[in-house]
């Protein structure tokens, strides 16, 4: 019973993995870049929930529906300006890119949050839970991050492969230049896939927030459950992403439940033995 | 009336200058071949021609309006369409997508997914097939048909024949005249000499990169077309 519990907990866990990497796997599928500062920009999202929730009166439910569009602006913005500069020159260029954001980010928050580790206050949705018997209990806050995660995932799948802007997205992925010769301006389409990046690390980090406490320098440990959980699922397949997140979250959880100091190892060590045995991931991609 | 009008045209790649001192004027409804050796620049100056490469003087005007400073992706709004060398079909995406990703700009005109079905009738029941497992004929066809999904005014076709056999070369050139009696003009640009006589209006032949002779296909002879095409200064004697 309890090792059902270890897992069921795991596939919570998993799922919120998964949906924080959605991001990092939709930026690889669509540039080829990888974000260095994907774990910092989550971590960015659970400041900027903080700053809102104690200086306006809004209820945190809104500030998750504000901090998400605020995501996507900034993320448009932010290729347009800086990654797509970037791209022309190289896969290493935007590496730096994105390292040198992920350094700057982590400073800002620094300077104006201090290095005290916070928590954001979500009320009973944080601590009530499904008990389902003595032994098992499903929190809210984790059923919601498995929720979201697959409905994000299945709509972004929607959205690629059935409208004109998603289709487009798989061209430009494939071969820039000749998306440019049917009318679709790049950077253009890769902004709206930064949008979609960005929108969904935003509620992954403000999912983080509410589970545990975070201070500026944690970003980068998140990012690398992310980068275990995109590619133990395959580079730039979603659906790869999903399973892969849930794969490290089990892991992590079942793992835990027989030597809690080994969990976080043995989940790096299931990242390790896919890039080892089967380097395409469990589901190889075909485009985004 | 003039549709495109390129006039002092020089494109460098590095110190190379691939194109100098290009000119050309395509009236309304006419085909224009551009003949030309290998790396004699043709390549370069349709792509130029569409936006992809920034040409280093001269100026491209379609239909009046300057296009010289618009981007690639804009100029197709002002009825650029492009066959790229090599297909370039997106391998990601099947044979309607492919099509359908011309359409992206929803530009109004003749060509729709059921104009191109028309054109090119066995592509319905192919059309949920990956691009990827096409032959060379089929993958000319879709990128011919995706291009003409932009509803271009202009098009511009960059090596049709290449890579393929002589029967199918035969079945791409007969779609030709259907898409110019559709309202488009062609600029075509090819190795294969006879197929580009035997459309053309008005046939340029390129030389590193410089027009050495241009007329009506009629008006030209075997002799002038080879010593152009190969640079020869003294033609040797026929036979």
């Amino acid at each position: 019973m309890d090792l059902l519990n270890a897992v069921l907990q795991g596939l919570l866990l998993g799922g919120l993995y998964a949906l924080f990497a959605t991001g990092l796997s939709i930026m690889f599928g669509v540039m080829r870049i990888v974000n260095l500062a994907h774990g910092d920009l989550a971590v960015v999202a659970s400041f900027l929930a903080l700053a809102l929730v104690t200086n306006t009166f809004l209820p945190l439910w809104a500030v998750v529906l504000v901090a998400i569009p605020i995501f996507s602006v900034l993320g448009y913005a932010l290729q347009r300006t800086l990654i797509q500069r970037s791209l022309g020159a190289g896969p290493l260029a935007t590496l730096l890119v994105t390292f040198g954001l992920s350094i700057v980010l982590q400073n800002v928050l620094l300077e104006s949050f201090s290095a005290d580790t916070r928590t954001l206050e979500a009320g009973s949705f944080a601590t009530s839970a499904i008990e389902l018997n003595d032994t098992i209990s499903l929190s809210y806050i984790g059923l919601f991050g498995l929720v979201a995660a697959v409905v994000t995932i299945v709509a972004i799948q929607l959205f690629v492969s059935r409208t004109r802007t998603g289709r487009m997205m798989r061209a430009a992925s494939d071969d820039p230049e000749t998306a440019s010769v049917v009318g679709a301006s790049p950077a253009h389409i890769y902004g709206i896939a930064t949008a979609i990046a960005f929108a969904t690390v935003a509620l992954a980090g403000l999912i983080f927030s509410m589970r545990s406490s975070f201070d500026p320098s944690i970003g980068p440990s998140r990012l690398l459950f992310a980068f275990e959980a995109v590619v133990i699922g395959g580079l730039g397949s979603l659906w790869g992403t999903l399973l892969g997140g849930l794969a490290l979250g089990l892991t992590q959880s079942v793992v835990s439940h027989y030597d809690p100091a080994s969990a976080v190892l043995a989940g790096h060590l299931v990242f390790l033995a896919v890039l080892a045995f089967r380097p395409q991931g469990l589901i190889p991609a075909r485009a985004v | 009336m003039t549709l495109l009008s390129v006039s002092g045209l020089d494109v460098h790649h590095g110190q190379l200058r691939a194109v100098s001192g290009f000119d050309i004027s395509v009236e309304e409804g006419q085909t224009i071949g551009v003949i030309g050796a290998n790396g004699a620049g043709k390549s370069t100056l349709l792509r130029t021609i569409a936006g992809i490469l920034i040409p280093s003087a001269g100026t491209i005007s379609i239909d009046g309006v300057d296009v010289t400073r618009m981007s690639a992706h804009q100029r197709v709004r002002h009825g650029v369409g492009l066959v790229p060398e090599g297909r370039r079909l997106f391998p990601s995406l099947t044979v309607e997508e492919n099509l359908l990703s011309g359409a992206y700009l929803r530009k109004e005109g003749p060509w729709s997914l059921d104009a191109v079905f028309d054109l090119f009738p066995w592509m319905p029941e192919r059309r949920a097939q990956s691009s990827a497992h096409l032959s060379g004929g089929e993958q000319q066809s879709v990128a011919i048909g995706r291009a003409l999904m932009t509803n271009p005014r202009m098009l511009l076709i960059d090596e049709l024949s290449l890579g393929l056999a002589p029967v199918v070369v035969r079945r791409m050139y007969e779609a030709l005249p259907r898409i110019v009696a559709n309202g488009c003009s062609i600029l075509l640009v090819e190795q294969d000499v006879s197929q580009a006589l035997a459309v053309a209006d008005h046939v340029h032949c390129l030389l590193e990169g410089r027009t050495v002779l241009s007329g009506r296909p009629t008006d030209l002879g075997r002799a002038d077309i080879e010593t152009a095409y190969f640079g020869i200064d003294a033609p040797a004697e026929a036979g």
